[in-house]
C-alpha cells in the first residue's frame, strides 16, 4: 500500500456538484434516516465461495416463482368470485362461472391464470429441486439447521396453498379431489375427524368451504409464506453460501489480511470464509 | 456508582395519577350509565388531575419537599451500603412492575381479543348442523327388491351444493308389517368419492318428487371410481380399500311418504334385507374406523359431540 502514488485531490465542475446534489443527497437523506444502503449492502454484496454454480441459483428461482404466484393471484383475485350460489345467466355455479369468464372472457385472463395454475406446479418443482441440491451439499448442516426448518415450513405452507388453491376452480375435479383431501386429513389419528369437519365446515363440504378455503389461499397462508420466506431469505444472508462438496478450497481458510476466526470460519459461520486459495 | 440512578428531574412517587384515572373510568362509564356519574367522575378527574399537576410541577415551582425520599429494601436482601455510606434506592422495581404490567395486560388482552375470533373461525364448523329430514315421496315409487338411485337436495337453503345421493331398496314389509328399507349412502366410506352402482340405469323409469329424482338400476353391488373400493348389495366391502360398510340413512315413514333422516356408520352388516343385522355407529369421517382395535384411534368423533 505504501507504493501507491496519492491522488491529487480534483476540484469537482459545476456539473459534478448539481449531479451529487440532485442524486446523492436525497439519498444521504434517505439513508441517514433508514441505514437502506448499509442493509442493501449487507443483503447483497456478499461474499460467497468462488466454486459456486448454478444449482445455488435454484432458491432465487423459486422465490422468483413464488412472486409470481403472489402477484398473478392478486390479480386473479380482482376476477374472481368465491360463491357457490348459482349464477342465474349461466345456471352453474358463480365460482366456476367467474372462472370460466377469467379464462374465456377477460382480457389476457387466460394468460394470468395460466401463469398462476402452471406457475404453481413449477414452485413446488423448484422447491423441491432447491431442496434436493440443498440435501445434497449437505447444506444443512451447521449452522444452518434453522434455515433447512424454516425450509420444510415453507414446503408445508406450499402445500396447503396448492391443497386450497385445487378447489377454487369449483369443477368436478376441483371438488372430488378437495373431498379426498378433506378425508385424508379425518383419517389422521385423534384429531383427524375434527379436522375433517373444520376443513369442510361441517360434515361434510358445503356452502361455505368454498370462501373457508379462499381466505385461506389468499389470505391466511400467504401470510405465513411471507414471513417465513423471510426469516429463511434472513438465515441465508447472515449464514452465507456453502461451497459445493467437491470443492477443492479449504473450508475455512483464513484469507489474507483478513481477521477470520478459524473456528467459526470451518463452521461456515461467517460469510466469504472459503479462502481466498492463494 | 455508575449504577446510582440520576433521577433529580423524576417526579417523586404519587398516587394522583391512580386516582386521576378512577375519575376517567368513572366519566367514561357515566357517559354510558348516567350523566350524575358522569358529572361526579368530571369533578373527580379535575380535582385528582390539579392535584397530579400540583405534585409534578412542585419541584418547578420551587416547593421544598416536605419529607425525605424513602428508602426500601429488595427482597429478602438487605440492599448493600455504597461507600459513601448511602443506601441506593432500589433499581428496578418501577420498571420491573411497568414490565409485568405490560406483558400482563397486552397478554389478557391478546387472550380477550383472540379467543372469541378463534371461537368464530372454529365453532361454526360443529354447532347449529342442520339435521337432515327430506322427503323421498312416496313409497310406492320404490320396487320390491331393486335398488333406486335417489338423487336429493339434502339442505335447500344452501341449495346444488348440498346434493346428495343415497340408493334405496325396498325390502318388503318385516314380519310386524312395517316397511323396510335399506338405504345406503353414496359416498364411499375410503375417501368420500361417490360410489356408483355396478350396473344399468333405468332411465325411462326416472321418477321425479319435488327437487328428488328416482332412478331404477338394475345393480346388486356398487363400486367406488376413485380407488376401487367395491361394496355387496348389503354395502358391505368387499374389495377395496375401504374400511367399513357402506353409510346409512335413518328413515321413517309418514302418510307413506319415506322420509330419510340422519346418516350414521356401519360396522358391518350380517343377513340381508328386513333381517339384516346392523352394526350400527355414530357417523364419522370417511377412512375412519369404527370397530375393532383401530377404532381406538378415534375415540371421540365430531356426531358423538355434535349429535
Amino acid at each position: 500500500m505504501a507504493t501507491t502514488v496519492p491522488r491529487r485531490r480534483r476540484i469537482k465542475t459545476r456539473r459534478e456538484k448539481v449531479v451529487e446534489s440532485t442524486v446523492l443527497v436525497p439519498l444521504d437523506w434517505i439513508d441517514e434516516r433508514t441505514a437502506a444502503v448499509k442493509g442493501t449492502k449487507w443483503f447483497l454484496f456478499r461474499n460467497v465461495p468462488r466454486d459456486v454454480n448454478w444449482m445455488q441459483t435454484l432458491g432465487s428461482a423459486t422465490l422468483t416463482a413464488f412472486i409470481v404466484q403472489a402477484l398473478t393471484g392478486a390479480i386473479l383475485a380482482m376476477y374472481y368470485q368465491p360463491s357457490t350460489a348459482i349464477d342465474p345467466t349461466t345456471g352453474k355455479p358463480v365460482a366456476y362461472s367467474s372462472i370460466q369468464k377469467i379464462t374465456n372472457d377477460v382480457t389476457l385472463g387466460w394468460l394470468v391464470r395460466g401463469m398462476h395454475r402452471w406457475g404453481a406446479s413449477v414452485f413446488i418443482i423448484l422447491l423441491f429441486l432447491h431442496m434436493g441440491r440443498v440435501f445434497l451439499f449437505g447444506a444443512y448442516k451447521y449452522p444452518r439447521e434453522l434455515t433447512w426448518i424454516t425450509g420444510v415450513l415453507i414446503l408445508a405452507t406450499g402445500m396447503l396453498m396448492g391443497f386450497t388453491g385445487y378447489l377454487l376452480p369449483w369443477d368436478q375435479t376441483a371438488y372430488w379431489a378437495t373431498a379426498v383431501g378433506i378425508n385424508l386429513n379425518g383419517t389422521a389419528p385423534f384429531l383427524g375427524p375434527w379436522l375433517a369437519q373444520f376443513l369442510a365446515n361441517g360434515p361434510e363440504i358445503s356452502n361455505f368451504t368454498l370462501p373457508k378455503f379462499y381466505a385461506l389461499h389468499m389470505l391466511l397462508l400467504p401470510g405465513a409464506i411471507i414471513a417465513l420466506i423471510g426469516i429463511h431469505i434472513y438465515l441465508v444472508t447472515r449464514l452465507g453460501v456453502v461451497s459445493p462438496p467437491w470443492s477443492k478450497e479449504e473450508a475455512g481458510r483464513e484469507r489474507d489480511g483478513d481477521g477470520v476466526v478459524p473456528s467459526a470460519a470451518r463452521a461456515g459461520l461467517v460469510r466469504g470464509s472459503s479462502g481466498s486459495g492463494s | 456508582m455508575s449504577e446510582q440512578r440520576n433521577d433529580n428531574h423524576a417526579p417523586r412517587p404519587s398516587l394522583w395519577p391512580i386516582g386521576f384515572a378512577i375519575a376517567v373510568a368513572c366519566l367514561l362509564v357515566g357517559l354510558v350509565i348516567s350523566w350524575i356519574i358522569a358529572a361526579v367522575g368530571a369533578a373527580l378527574a379535575i380535582v385528582f388531575g390539579l392535584l397530579w399537576a400540583r405534585e409534578v410541577t412542585r419541584e418547578v415551582r420551587g416547593e421544598v419537599p416536605e419529607v425525605e425520599p424513602e428508602t426500601r429494601v429488595v427482597a429478602d436482601e438487605a440492599a448493600p451500603t455504597t461507600g459513601d455510606g448511602q443506601v441506593p434506592l432500589p433499581m428496578y422495581t418501577r420498571s420491573r412492575f411497568l414490565e409485568a404490567t405490560t406483558i400482563g395486560l397486552g397478554a389478557a388482552i391478546g387472550v380477550a381479543v383472540t379467543l372469541p375470533v378463534l371461537g368464530f373461525m372454529v365453532l361454526p364448523s360443529f354447532t347449529n348442523l342442520k339435521k337432515i329430514r327430506v322427503d323421498l315421496g312416496p313409497i310406492d315409487n320404490f320396487p320390491e327388491g331393486t335398488f333406486v338411485i335417489a338423487s336429493f337436495i339434502a339442505n335447500p337453503t344452501i341449495g346444488q351444493v348440498s346434493r346428495r345421493t343415497a340408493f334405496v331398496r325396498y325390502n318388503g314389509p318385516t314380519s310386524n308389517g312395517e316397511p323396510s328399507f335399506t338405504i345406503l349412502y353414496s359416498r364411499c366410506v375410503h375417501l368420500g368419492c361417490p360410489v356408483q352402482p355396478n350396473g344399468p340405469i333405468d332411465e325411462k323409469d326416472k321418477k321425479t318428487f319435488g327437487n328428488v329424482e328416482l332412478r331404477p338400476v338394475l345393480a346388486q353391488s356398487f363400486g367406488c371410481p376413485c380407488h376401487g373400493g367395491q361394496y355387496n348389495s348389503e354395502g358391505n366391502r368387499t374389495a377395496g380399500p375401504p374400511v367399513r360398510s357402506m353409510d346409512r340413512f335413518e328413515y321413517s315413514i309418514k302418510d307413506r311418504h319415506l322420509i330419510l333422516g340422519q346418516v350414521y356408520a356401519v360396522g358391518s352388516v350380517t343377513g340381508s334385507g328386513a333381517d339384516a343385522k346392523i352394526s350400527k355407529y355414530p357417523w364419522s369421517t370417511p377412512g375412519t374406523h369404527v370397530d375393532g382395535i383401530e377404532a381406538w384411534l378415534y375415540p371421540i368423533v365430531p356426531s358423538q359431540v355434535t349429535g
